[in-house]
Formats: structure tokens, C-alpha cells, sequence
């Protein structure tokens, strides 16, 4: 037999490879997607110069020093949580996961590269948002570890969540209660401002992922402190919402 | 490292064995036992009706689904236990679907290029699939047929040795499906096996190595397309009729035409008589629609074709196959 265009030559990519071409694809589509961006970027912007605006004219107790932490918890929420949800939800109507999963691609790979694509987004968010800080006048006492905890396990609790939702509605349905779940968490949940500013539901708030992570980002940022019981609530959400995706969620 | 090296070392065990195969949902049985074999370096056409168990079977083939009871090898493995394995060296053409709805098309085939160790040039596939001008368009704006070629393109890339291609043509134009025969040819030539799925009779007679025709998830018939036609009368007498048969008229046709012939229902309006094709059968089908008062539309000599032998075997009704092509 001679070698022609399509003489047989299978192999799989090495697995870095094929995690960081999935990761870079996620990553483009997402913040190709004007809607994704508008949640990754826009949003969190106008929310950060708005509120300092806003709390100025009013003359609130929190400046820029609060709000810009409780952004960057938002902006995790939102990529990890609502975007995530939202892609995946799609990708599973569109037998997008259907096909990698005749690709040398394993769940494992397909997994890290969407964590991977998150991270990336994030660091994008991070930078434009802290940038819009500076120009507004804040003055971190940052904890660099404290922030990587804050994000890493922030972005775990909120990924396993987004998941969670994507595996177990329709497509439609889970853009809804992605959209939906982000509104109320981003007014009730503690994420833009503190927990003190919730009164006697400041104990229920904390709990949540949401207020945990709000919290953990303004002690790593603000007081240049590692917030242990924060990252610990989150750690607890990332653990129950993986083991409950890991019973509910199908590909397909 | 060249062809000819790799694929003289893979051991000569038949490209997909499925060996007695039950896949149930529920209460409904889409396969019953089916057991088939499909031989490297061929092109093999699994037909069969709507629902007679072919998707089920590819995507147990695929490791989307275990056997509930029975085995599938493809190219010697388990696909679900040696999936890590076996996947890079299948490619899949699902029937639709498959791609970010947002990605570009040329994008989305690169993609799945890095995924694999010593991909085909994808500009090669862009170029013989024509698929030039879809370049930079995202996926949700292309047309159907152009979704079709570059889902075939998807499975072709990583240059497998066996691919799976699930109705490769359906809702082709003509030229673009010659197109597609000929990249499939060229894949045979070349050393890939090809399992694919069809409604379209012409497709398997002409591409085919062998065929197999499945229905009520089992195999009824298997063999090269001259084997399968060859196998019962050659000669095929269609009638069409303007109103609408009685349901008693296939039999009472056969027996006036007396033992050696078939009369199978292909609709509400034809039957194909299958039997020898000389003047007294001829004479006997006129003097039928004589005494059953049926006016005659058409009457039309011919050879016994795969799509005969198709309806033969899978109960003659052509409301289950789509797009049979005459």
C-alpha cells in the first residue's frame, strides 16, 4: 500500500497540548461572545465606577478601597459561575461535548482545559478592573496569597455550582437561572459589599458562596489578611457542588 | 513514519466485531442480537429503516454506550474499557451537530487537529470538502450541507484508520455528494476502513464493499451489493396504480401470478412484483387490474436493485426509509 493523503497516522496530541488548545479555545469563544464579555468586563466596570460614584454622592461609609475587592469577587462569580453555565449548557445542546468525546480529549482533559480558560479570563478581568481602581484612587493592602486562595477556591465553589446547573437543565433554562441566580446573588449575596452591610442577615449572607467570597477577597485586599473561615466555606461549596455534578451531570 | 510501516503492523483482526448485541431503553428493544463484522480496508454500508438500530450500534461502537448484553471490539479493543486507547485511532461524523455555535469553521477544524499526534494538513480537508468559504464564518451561519462536509472533515483530520460516518450525504446537492464519494473512495484506497450508515441505496451500491441491512435490530442480509441482488429474481415489474390498493391486493396479486414471484407493498399506490419478468407474468398483472377494476399509471420493467432487495427484507414499507433514491 503507498501513503497517500489519508494513509491512517493516528496518535493523540500530548495531553498538555490538548488541555491548553482546549483551554485557549474556551477562553477565545468566551470573550468573543458580547454577551460574555458584557458579564466579564462591562458589568463589573460600570458596578466599580458606579457604586464609588454613587456612594460618594451619598456620602456611604465605603469607598473605593471596598468596592474594588467586592468587584473582582463579582467578576470570579460571574465567569465561573455565570458564563460557565451558560457555555456549557450550549455546548452540550450543541453536541459540542458529544464530539470531544470521540476526540483523543478525555473528561479529565476537557475539565482542566475549561478551569484553565476560566484562570485566563480571570487574570484579563483582574487587570482591567483593578486598572479602573487605581484610576479611581484605590490604595490595596494586598495579600497575594490570600487573593490567589480568594480566586482559586472561588472560582472552584462557583465552577462546581455552574456545573451543576449546565447538567441538569436545558440549555434555555439554565441560561435563565445562570442569569437569574447571578442578579440575586449580586444584590443579596454580599459579593459588592460587605457582610457588615447586611445587618442580622449578615450571619445567613456569609454563608453563602457568594459572601465568602466577597469576604476572603476584601481581607486579602484591604487588610492584606488570609480570611481561613471564608476560604473554608468556600472549599465546603466546592466539595458539595462537584460531588452533586459528579452524580448529575451527563455530557449529552 | 510512513503508512505502509504502521499499517503493516496492526494485527488482522476484523476493523469492528459486534457479536450478539442487546441495547434496550426502557421497554423498547433497539438492537435484538445483532451480530455483524466489518473487514479492514473496505467500505461497509450498514442499512437498515428508521429505527432499526443502526445509531444505537455506531455509538456502542463510538464507547458512548455499553452493551447491555453481548460484545463490540473495534479494531481489537473494548470501547469503553480501552477508550484512551482506541479513540485517537477512530474518527466519528456525527448526523449534526458538534461545534461551538460561535466558532469558525476553519477554527473549529484546527482545533480538533491539535488534539491529535500527526494531524492531516487541515487546508488539505478545506480544500477537497470545499469548504474555502466558509473560512472565517461561525458555525451557526453556515448551510446545512456545509455543516455536513466539515463534521466530515472533524473525523478525517486526526487521520484515523477506521471512521465512522452516520448518513454523510443526507441533504447533499449532487455534485457536492460525488464530492463526497469520491473523498471516500480515495480514504479506502488509502488503507481507512469506513463503517457508514445510509438511507441512500444508490450510495451503497455504488461505494460499498459490502452491506449489511439491519431491521428490528437485527441483521437480516449481509454481503457485497452484486451478492444481495443477485440472491433472489432478477427482474422487477413496478406497478402504480391512480387509487389507492385495497389492503387484500398484494396477496390476491400473488396468487394469480402463482408460485416464483413476490409481491411486496412499497406504498399506498405501487407493488413490486419480483419474479421472471416474460410476457404471461406481464399478461397476468394487466388481467389482474382488469378484473380489480385498477387503472394502471405506470408499469415499469427493471432490475432487481439494492433498494428492492431492501424493502424485500425490511417488510416493504417505504414510509419507514427516507429519501430512497428511485
Amino acid at each position: 500500500m503507498t501513503a497517500g493523503t489519508f494513509s491512517p497516522a493516528p496518535g493523540a496530541a500530548p495531553f498538555l497540548r490538548q488541555v491548553t488548545t482546549q483551554a485557549s479555545m474556551e477562553a477565545r469563544l468566551m470573550l468573543r461572545n458580547g454577551e460574555q464579555l458584557l458579564l466579564a468586563v462591562v458589568i463589573p466596570v460600570i458596578v466599580l465606577i458606579g457604586g464609588v460614584r454613587g456612594a460618594d454622592r451619598v456620602n456611604l461609609s465605603y469607598g473605593v478601597d471596598t468596592f474594588t475587592p467586592g468587584v473582582l469577587a463579582l467578576a470570579v462569580m460571574s465567569t465561573s459561575f455565570t458564563s460557565l453555565a451558560i457555555a456549557t449548557g450550549f455546548e452540550r445542546r450543541y453536541g459540542v461535548i458529544k464530539r470531544l468525546g470521540t476526540s483523543p480529549l478525555s473528561r479529565t482533559g476537557l475539565l482542566l482545559g475549561k478551569v484553565l480558560a476560566l484562570l485566563l479570563v480571570e487574570v484579563l478581568q483582574v487587570a482591567v478592573i483593578s486598572a479602573v481602581g487605581f484610576a479611581l484612587g484605590w490604595e490595596p493592602h494586598a495579600d497575594v496569597l490570600g487573593l490567589l486562595l480568594a480566586v482559586v477556591l472561588g472560582t472552584a465553589a462557583f465552577a462546581s455550582l455552574g456545573l451543576l446547573v449546565a447538567g441538569s437543565l436545558r440549555a434555555e433554562a439554565t441560561l435563565a437561572a445562570a442569569n437569574l441566580i447571578y442578579l440575586l446573588l449580586l444584590a443579596g449575596g454580599a459579593v459588592v459589599l460587605p457582610v457588615s452591610a447586611y445587618g442580622s442577615f449578615g450571619d445567613v449572607v456569609s454563608y453563602l458562596p457568594s459572601g465568602a467570597l466577597g469576604e476572603a477577597m476584601r481581607a486579602a485586599l484591604s487588610d492584606a489578611a488570609i480570611a481561613g473561615r471564608d476560604l473554608l466555606v468556600l472549599a465546603a461549596w466546592a466539595v458539595i457542588g462537584a460531588a452533586a455534578t459528579a452524580r448529575t451531570f451527563t455530557w449529552e | 513514519m510512513g503508512a505502509a510501516s504502521y499499517t503493516s503492523r496492526v494485527p488482522d483482526s476484523p476493523a469492528v466485531l459486534v457479536d450478539g448485541l442487546v441495547m434496550r431503553y426502557g421497554a423498547k428493544v433497539a438492537v435484538a442480537g445483532l451480530s455483524l463484522a466489518v473487514e479492514r480496508h473496505t467500505i461497509t454500508a450498514v442499512l437498515g429503516p428508521n429505527g432499526a438500530g443502526k445509531t444505537t450500534t455506531l455509538e456502542t461502537c463510538e464507547g458512548y454506550r455499553a452493551p447491555q448484553q453481548g460484545s463490540v471490539r473495534v479494531l481489537g479493543l473494548d470501547p469503553i474499557r480501552d477508550r484512551k486507547a482506541l479513540l485517537p485511532r477512530i474518527g466519528v461524523m456525527l448526523q449534526s451537530g458538534g461545534a461551538w455555535s460561535g466558532v469558525r469553521a476553519v477554527e473549529m477544524l484546527r482545533h480538533v487537529a491539535r488534539l491529535h499526534a500527526h494531524p492531516l494538513d487541515p487546508t488539505v480537508l478545506v480544500d477537497r470538502l470545499g469548504l474555502e468559504d466558509c473560512g472565517r464564518t461561525p458555525y451557526r451561519r453556515l448551510s446545512g450541507g456545509q455543516q455536513q462536509r466539515l463534521g466530515l472533515a472533524m473525523a478525517l483530520v486526526g487521520r484515523p484508520e477506521l471512521v465512522f460516518v452516520d448518513e454523510p450525504t443526507a441533504g447533499l446537492d449532487p455534485a457536492v455528494r460525488r464530492t463526497v464519494w469520491e473523498l471516500l473512495d480515495e480514504l479506502r484506497t488509502d488503507g481507512v476502513t469506513v463503517v457508514l450508515t445510509t438511507h441512500y441505496m444508490e450510495e451503497a451500491e455504488r461505494l460499498a464493499d459490502r452491506v449489511h441491512i439491519v431491521d428490528k435490530g437485527v441483521l437480516v442480509a449481509s454481503g457485497t451489493p452484486l451478492e444481495l441482488t443477485r440472491g433472489g429474481p432478477r427482474a422487477t415489474i413496478r406497478l402504480v396504480v391512480t387509487e389507492p390498493f385495497p389492503p387484500t391486493a398484494p396477496e390476491s396479486l400473488r396468487l394469480a401470478l402463482g408460485d416464483g414471484t413476490q409481491v411486496t407493498q412499497l406504498d399506498a399506490v405501487s407493488l413490486l412484483v419480483t419474479g421472471p419478468a416474460d410476457p404471461s407474468t406481464l399478461a397476468t398483472v394487466s388481467r389482474w387490474c382488469e378484473d380489480n377494476s385498477v387503472l394502471p399509471e405506470s408499469l415499469t420493467l427493471g432490475q432487481r436493485n439494492l433498494e428492492d432487495v431492501f424493502l424485500e427484507l425490511t417488510g416493504g414499507s417505504s414510509s419507514t426509509v427516507e429519501g430512497v433514491v428511485e
